[in-house]
């Protein structure tokens, strides 16, 4: 029997990005406020020490960090003509758990999708006619780049993103990336110094007529004091960005960035370790009375709210919809029901240019530090003769150089062995890689629903995901495979090798975790699962935030929108959902 | 209804195969955190090497053809010492001892079913089962094509033999591909982790490549393009030259 709690106005599921940036304006505008958060606390000082933070085997291997499969796994299939079995180990993808989530171990690439991205299917339909999105399943927003404009300026300024403008209030700017949208003021600090590998890339891609600029990152170039008054230090690029905690307080987190601020405010609370069972909805099924959990004795609790805010990861949102009957569920035979619908991922090849003689030292690095190409990117091209729509962004960012992971040798090679160890030692410090992130495109078949046999350890089923990479995605992936290899030639190394991306999306190997969509935003209750506010059309006392709420997914890395949308989903509660509780939009 | 099983951190601390015999702690409780920074200085957890100088989970037996695998996935020669001197078989004893060897971290609720490759490992077996097993299927192998001898007893080239065969799957034991994938890839492990996890000895893994190490900082060489990276590699637990005492 569940222990009823006092009421709290607000009760906040999972405290990463969103569910800190949530709590600190709902606090700021003086309501009480409860997280809930199953993974432990975690802040720089204790659970990043410098001593021993750089630790691949532990970190990166082992995925110290990260949501462990016994807590919560989830089954994966290509198509619904086959069974989902689950994935025992996360490997495609690695949700976060604990204080900061995802946005812990994260690399810090901060973009602005384009304002393009945000009226997809607008854009697209004018520019190409319907029949170009045919077997894809794209929508608008619901809301546009101009009125996120300033949600994305103050995630940056929150975050000291490093980088350079493009285009400062419509007027290009050299340096930058040409392709964004306008923005109205600069980052708040400067690009990153380049190391060797982006400074040969941009370079190469000059040569070619395109436009490189440095990748937004959010690993600082510099002391930084954010306008909470929380000051950071600047990026020492010691090659443990992703997959790790920053033990220098220089790549922005919840942690180096809010909870300073927020865990001082007698109107926050915390309580870590105790997981959230499912969102209880009064009798009429319209309202939510707040949440269920168990903490880590098992003990349940019920904690009613006036407002319920999912904030995990973009999976376990649509997941916590699903087991507590918010929205009806997607089906892809009918195309009907929202919750689940528009699942995407992300669509990315790699390029390595083997040299002889030169010293890349790829331990000299960063999550963010590199060079991007936009030139393929989104609708950035005419794609009026090309057979596809969407692309990808080309980014040239050597993460890191730790050894158990990174060890490049061409192909062909023997894994292991005297010919192994000549080549890996050959190689190890002669190689230079970049890499395309391409958009993924929804389709009718890709979605999430609940799994029919396997359980989590509460005896609730997992989340089911069913996706393979769309034709349309396919075909964008490999032309831009195409104009990479354009790029590596440029290098004159000994050898290049440009990979393809192919059908038959594996749960295996590392591939990105950008899992976006199921629980979409938009303007038709018929097709999105939360309003322009990421507010449930059907219980509206529950806002939905996080990666989930994209429609589709474009060519960048999605953080930067995640926290764009949480500030618009603020505003959206503090200036009117606030004074006149109930649906913000009548559909 | 009450958890199958409860996640503590000083469970999640335990997961890097250090601290073996942690068992769930009965004291843990959910934390709330209000109004103040919950921070304690020096509260987080290194990792706590085990001591050597003996077998953790391995038999005799057991560790004697390991140490010959991994001498034959990397072999000594003129660019660095071999898998067997520098530690790797005490590495993968050392990990299948921690909640690695037991999956103690990851999915295991039935059912289990054969999958598709796109969808991972689906066998019931942990890592120090699959071991014990695959050893127990190479040795079988050998003494039954090899003339009697244990794997360890045949000499290097007829070892790579095997190994190839093990690698290929073209061997009598089925699971020979998926049991050869997984030593190679701890043994890799074990060459490239940091050398508290028993491997790696004296950074000769990394001396091998030029992989600085756990080095914080390289401000200072950043804009050093093309350059030869000057600073010797260094350790969690720093570097052998800086200990002083029992020598």
């Amino acid at each position: 029997m569940a222990r009823k709690l006092p009421r709290k106005d607000v009760v906040i599921v999972g405290l990463g990005w969103t569910g800190s940036i949530l709590a600190h304006e709902l606090t700021d505008a003086g309501l009480d406020v409860v997280a809930i958060e199953r993974g432990p606390w975690r802040d720089t000082a204790t659970d990043f020490n410098v001593a021993y933070a750089p630790d691949e085997l532990r970190y990166a291997v082992r995925k110290d960090l990260f949501l462990q499969p016994a807590q919560e796994a989830m089954t994966m299939r290509n198509s619904t003509a086959q069974t989902a079995l689950p994935m025992r180990d996360y490997g495609s993808f690695l949700p976060g758990t604990g204080v900061g989530g995802a946005g812990t171990h994260w690399n810090g690439h901060t973009w602005r999708f384009f304002p393009s991205d945000f009226a997809l299917k607008t854009h697209l339909t004018g520019r190409y006619g319907e029949e170009r999105l045919s077997g894809l399943q794209i929508q608008d927003w619901g809301v546009s780049y101009d009125e996120l404009e300033s949600a994305f300026d103050r995630f940056e300024y929150l975050c000291g993103i490093s980088g350079k403008a493009g285009n400062l209030n419509g007027t290009i700017q050299q340096g930058g990336n040409p392709f964004e949208g306008p923005r109205k003021r600069e980052y708040p600090l400067p690009p990153m110094q380049m190391t060797y590998a982006p400074t040969l890339f941009a370079e190469a891609a000059r040569s070619r007529g395109l436009h490189p600029f440095p990748t937004p990152s959010a690993n600082l170039s510099g002391a930084y004091v954010n306008p909470l008054g929380i000051a950071m230090g600047q990026c020492t690029a010691c090659g443990f960005c992703e997959r790790f905690g920053c033990a220098n307080y220089s790549k922005a987190s919840a942690h180096t960035t809010i909870l300073p601020v927020l865990m001082r405010k007698s109107n926050f609370e915390a309580r870590t370790e105790c997981e959230v069972l499912k969102i209880k909805l009064a009798a009429d099924g319209k309202t939510a009375s707040g949440v269920t959990y168990t903490d880590v004795n098992g003990a349940t609790f019920e904690q009613p709210a006036d407002l319920v805010l999912l904030n995990a990861y973009s999976l376990f949102n649509v997941r916590l919809m699903l087991l507590s009957g918010i929205g009806k569920p997607y089906d892809p035979s009918s195309g009907e029901g929202v919750v689940g619908r528009n699942y995407c991922y992300q669509t990315n090849a790699s390029a390595q240019v083997f040299f002889e003689g030169r010293s890349m030292n790829p331990f000299i690095a960063a999550g963010a530090l590199g060079q991007t190409v936009d030139d393929y990117n989104g609708d950035s091209f005419d794609h009026g003769a090309l057979n596809f729509v969407g692309g990808a962004g080309i980014n040239c960012i050597p993460t890191n150089g730790r050894p158990i992971q990174y060890r490049p040798v061409p192909p062909g090679t023997p894994r292991w062995g005297s010919a192994w160890k000549k080549a890996t030692k050959q190689y190890y410090n002669n190689t230079l890689a970049f890499s395309s992130q391409g958009s993924s495109y929804a389709t009718r078949g890709n979605y999430l629903d609940l799994d029919p046999t396997y359980k989590d350890r509460f005896g609730r089923p997992l989340l089911r995901v069913t996706f393979d990479f769309p034709d349309n995605d396919i075909r964008m992936s490999n032309w831009v495979s195409d104009r990479m290899k354009e790029i590596a030639d440029a290098f004159g190394g000994k050898q290049v090798v440009v990979g393809r991306q192919q059908k038959g999306w594996s749960s295996v190997p590392y591939q990105s975790t950008h899992n976006t969509g199921g629980a979409i935003m938009g303007t038709d209750p018929k097709t999105s699962a939360v309003n322009r506010h990421l507010q449930s059309w059907d219980v509206p006392n529950v806002f939905v935030v996080g990666a989930c709420a994209f429609p589709q997914n474009a060519g960048k890395n999605p953080t930067g929108p995640v926290g764009a949308l949480a500030y618009w989903a603020a505003d959206s509660i503090r200036n009117h959902y606030l004074k006149n509780p109930g649906k913000l939009v009548e559909a | 209804m009450p958890p199958a099983t409860s996640f503590t951190r000083r469970r999640f601390l335990s997961s890097t195969g250090l601290l073996v015999l942690i068992a769930s702690v009965p004291g843990a409780r959910a934390a709330e955190h209000s109004g103040t920074l919950p921070w304690k200085p020096f509260a987080a957890l290194p990792p706590d090497p085990l001591p050597g100088g003996r077998w953790y989970v391995l038999t005799p037996d057991e560790a004697r053809t390991v140490e010959a695998i991994v001498d034959r996935l990397i072999p000594a020669d003129e660019l660095s010492i071999g898998g067997r001197e520098a530690g790797c078989a005490s590495f993968i004893d050392r990990q299948l001892a921690g909640s690695y060897g037991s999956s103690e971290r990851l999915y295991m609720q039935g059912p289990f079913t054969a999958g598709l490759p796109t969808q991972g490992y689906q066998g019931a077996e942990t890592p120090t089962g699959r071991y014990r097993d695959g050893l127990a299927a190479l040795n079988k192998h050998t003494r039954a094509t090899l003339g009697g001898k244990a794997f360890f007893e045949l000499a290097a080239a007829e070892q790579d033999q095997v190994l190839k065969d093990f690698e290929a799957g073209k061997v009598d034991y089925k699971p020979a591909a998926g049991f050869f994938n997984l030593v190679l890839q701890n043994t890799m492990e074990g060459f490239f982790a940091d050398p508290i996890y028993g491997g790696n000895k004296d950074m000769a893994g990394w001396k091998f490549i030029g992989f600085p190490g756990a080095r914080y900082d390289y401000r200072d060489y950043i804009t050093a393009h093309n350059k030869p990276f000057p600073l010797p590699p260094l350790s969690i637990a720093g570097r052998p030259e800086w200990k002083t005492g029992d020598k």
